[in-house]
């Protein structure tokens, strides 16, 4: 309701001109279209107007925050996560089943993802991320917040910042360059989001979205990953570690995607337990490998290779390659309970 | 020519409109500046590094299809050196994931993982590239040097590579590939060509490795049936470094003082080459030795032919249990060829005239060597055999007159 009487409100004060332009409230700046879907790599986030408050990450009209039921864990970063949607259009919901229920988005879209260490008025913005759905396909752009937090600027070639984490350790946090966001992001050579899909999304935030006429219709398999929040010890270690691989490792250990040379296949939907690494030698791991034998030995979570790489922060062995220069040690103990379990 | 006139034949000879030369020199800031070079780069560009030594802490990445990445030369004073002894992230020091890329005249030295790799990357060009890790063998050593991967068009030439834990150049999942005029020395596998066909290796010198050159067909990998394989006119000699490689690993289990050594694969010729000091032995020739569950894997060698090669002294101190008893067996020093004898049916080992040898005469695939029965190699040699001619198309070879 409040939206829609100041939309009515910045419509008068087009239609009345300059005369209403001192009016005491002033309009929200809409999201700008243009930089969506120019050419160009704008030079400032603040270009786009995605926030209202960008401090504060209070977002404008249209930019829908949103959260995953498992997240991407990245050295323990908060992660403020958005969805902008120009105006008549909405998300489409993907009945195709390979894609994990991947909400399929109109051109002129946005997905925007701020990334912050520390608390309450201590919490600071290190960079934003965001993927523009332009005509001839999504683009991937890192800005980093400068440290008055005013602004974050276009940072194409990356950058490191050394930061505390929430464990409490001293790391050189590495922005990704814009290279580095499509190794991820590619699948079969284009970009793609990765996160939104329908089975790491809430039920309620799908409810939500459909309600306010920005998705077209709930799609199927809604939520079927595990809220990683709630994992507890007599939790499912399966559902949890599986999730977690899918979220953390399958965007490039898949097929067409950018690991997918090894052969290992974490996809959630992947059933094939040698595909998953159970018994699977590895073929380029070199160092890596740390001695062992097979990515996952059933019961001998101190033999496996994938927890041995998870559980690492050398370059050269710690997996994933990217977006870790800590050990996620949460993420480590479910895998290791699941391959301890394992029979 | 009008500007029509013009128009048309850009567009027919598909030429980047306006193709830039952008230099990088060392220097403050150095890597940021090559790695923004890199995104920026428009399709056709020239990428120029200057001399001397750039720091870097993070790895860089290329996706731009048609770049030229050029430096000053690989070795001496005048070289381009990006120089990963810092690295902090990425596994690798160069990425290239795009099409008709050329690099050419410059060094990478001690990245944490591999040297450079190109993933899906077709028409590729490595010239004059060098890969060091400066430390000598070492398993804390990355993996690969030159690193081409799930390519079609692959040319590696004039290229030198050290120190790599795993294989100097090892191409995967690729087709149509030249590998010539190289040196990999100390490194646990000098070339490796693995579940790819219609490879040419050809003229590279590949020593002090603990294996020369490895021709491997694995299972379980998204792209398998490895074959038409050629090893021609190589100088593969002095190949005694013990394996270095971390444990875990296929190449691991290569023994130190390995010419070449063929592992399943459908047809691979090696012909014309120069054995000289290999220890265990100049040509191994085996079948996938490990279980396996994937159907759609042969793990037998078939159509292996040992043509003719100049073979010197070796396999006088093969590293195989029984080693005094096989060296009295068969009078102080084993003959050039070590085949495991396991053939699928009747497409099993060719030797030309006058090649000697001997077979652990076991039958299939997995069989324990403890229940090899050591013999002379009795196979009827050929004189001759029709192999198909490989190797990268000539384009590739064409782009760097």
């Amino acid at each position: 309701m409040k939206r829609r009487s100041l939309g009515l409100l910045a419509l008068a004060c087009a239609t009345f001109g300059a005369a209403l332009s001192h009016a005491t409230v002033i309009a929200p700046e809409p999201v700008n279209d243009a930089a969506i879907i120019g050419a160009a790599f704008p030079k400032a986030l603040s270009e786009f107007a995605f926030f209202q408050d960008a401090r504060e990450q209070h977002p404008s009209a249209r930019v829908h925050p949103y959260a995953l039921n498992t997240p991407l864990w990245s050295d323990g970063a908060e992660k403020l996560r958005f969805i902008y949607l120009p105006e008549g259009t909405q998300l489409v919901a993907d009945g195709a089943e390979n894609s994990g229920g991947l909400l399929q988005f109109p051109v002129g879209a946005a997905i925007i993802k701020t990334f912050a260490f520390g608390e309450g008025a201590d919490r600071r913005l290190i960079e934003t991320r965001v993927l523009l759905h332009r005509a001839d396909g999504w683009v991937a752009l890192p800005y980093r917040w400068n440290a008055e937090q005013t602004e974050a600027t276009l940072a194409l070639a990356g950058g490191r910042i050394d930061l505390v984490t929430p464990a409490g350790e001293t790391i050189s946090y590495a922005i990704p360059n814009k290279n580095q966001c499509k190794g991820c992001h590619a699948k079969d050579g284009q970009v793609i989001p990765i996160g939104p899909k329908a089975r790491n999304l809430s039920v309620k935030w799908m409810a939500q979205m459909l309600e306010g006429g920005a998705l077209d219709r709930l799609p199927p398999g809604g939520a079927t990953m595990p809220v990683w929040a709630g994992y507890t010890d007599k939790a499912p270690a399966e559902r949890f570690a599986r999730a977690y691989l899918d979220v953390n490792c399958a965007h490039c250990h898949q097929p067409g995607g950018g690991a997918s040379n090894s052969g290992l296949d974490l996809r959630w939907e992947q059933a094939d337990p040698h595909a998953i690494g159970i018994m699977k030698r590895p073929v380029a791991a070199g160092r890596g490998a740390g001695g062992h034998d097979f990515s996952v030995l059933p019961g001998q979570p101190d033999k496996s290779i994938l927890l041995y790489r998870m559980d690492s922060a050398e370059p050269g062995i710690a997996m994933p390659e990217l977006g870790k220069a800590s050990v996620d040690k949460q993420g480590v103990a479910v895998v290791r309970r699941w391959i301890a379990e394992m029979k | 020519m009008n500007r029509m006139a013009l128009a048309a034949v850009l567009l027919a000879t598909a030429a980047p409109l306006a193709a830039e030369t952008h230099r990088v020199e060392p220097g403050e800031g150095a890597a940021e500046r090559l790695q923004e070079a890199l995104i920026l780069a428009a399709p056709g560009d020239v990428i120029e590094l200057g001399a001397g030594r750039f720091v870097l802490t993070d790895g860089l990445s290329l996706d731009v299809d048609g770049v030229t990445l050029r430096g000053t030369g690989m070795e001496g004073g005048s070289a381009s050196v990006l120089d990963f002894t810092g690295q902090q992230g990425a596994g690798e020091g160069l990425l290239v994931t795009s099409d008709n890329v050329t690099l050419r005249d410059f060094a990478v030295e001690n990245p944490k993982g591999d040297g450079i790799k190109s993933k899906g990357a077709d028409n590729i060009i490595y010239s004059g590239i060098r890969v060091t890790w400066t430390g000598g063998p070492k398993a804390s050593n990355g993996a690969y040097g030159i690193y081409p991967v799930e390519s079609t068009g692959v040319l590696v030439t004039n290229s030198k590579v050290s120190g790599a834990s795993d294989a100097g150049i090892y191409v995967g999942q690729s087709r149509d590939i030249t590998v010539r005029q190289n040196i990999v020395e100390y490194n646990v596998a000098g070339i490796e060509i693995e579940n790819s066909r219609n490879a040419l290796v050809t003229e590279n010198i590949a020593t002090r490795n603990t294996g020369g050159l490895l021709v491997f067909d694995l299972p379980g990998l998204p792209v398998m049936n490895g074959g038409n394989v050629i090893l021609r006119r190589n100088v593969v000699a002095d190949n005694d470094t013990p394996n270095f490689a971390p444990p875990g690993n296929i190449v691991a289990s290569v023994r130190r003082g390995t010419g070449v050594l063929v592992m399943a694969n459908d047809g691979v010729l090696i012909d014309e080459n120069a054995f000289e000091n290999n220890p265990t032995a100049h040509i191994m020739v085996v079948a996938y030795t490990q279980p396996f569950t994937d159907a759609r894997y042969n793990p037998y060698a078939r159509n292996v032919i040992v043509g003719f090669n100049a073979f010197g002294r070796g396999g006088d101190d093969p590293q195989l249990d029984g080693k005094e008893q096989l060296l009295a067996a068969f009078g102080g020093t084993l003959p050039p060829v070590l085949w495991d004898g396991i053939v699928e049916k009747d497409n099993g080992l060719k030797i030309a005239t006058g090649v000697t040898g001997w077979s652990l005469n076991l039958s299939k695939p997995g069989q324990s060597l403890a229940e090899a029965q050591p013999g002379p190699l009795m196979l009827t040699p050929v004189e001759s055999w029709e192999f198909p001619e490989v190797g990268a198309p000539a384009a590739l070879e064409a782009r760097l007159k």
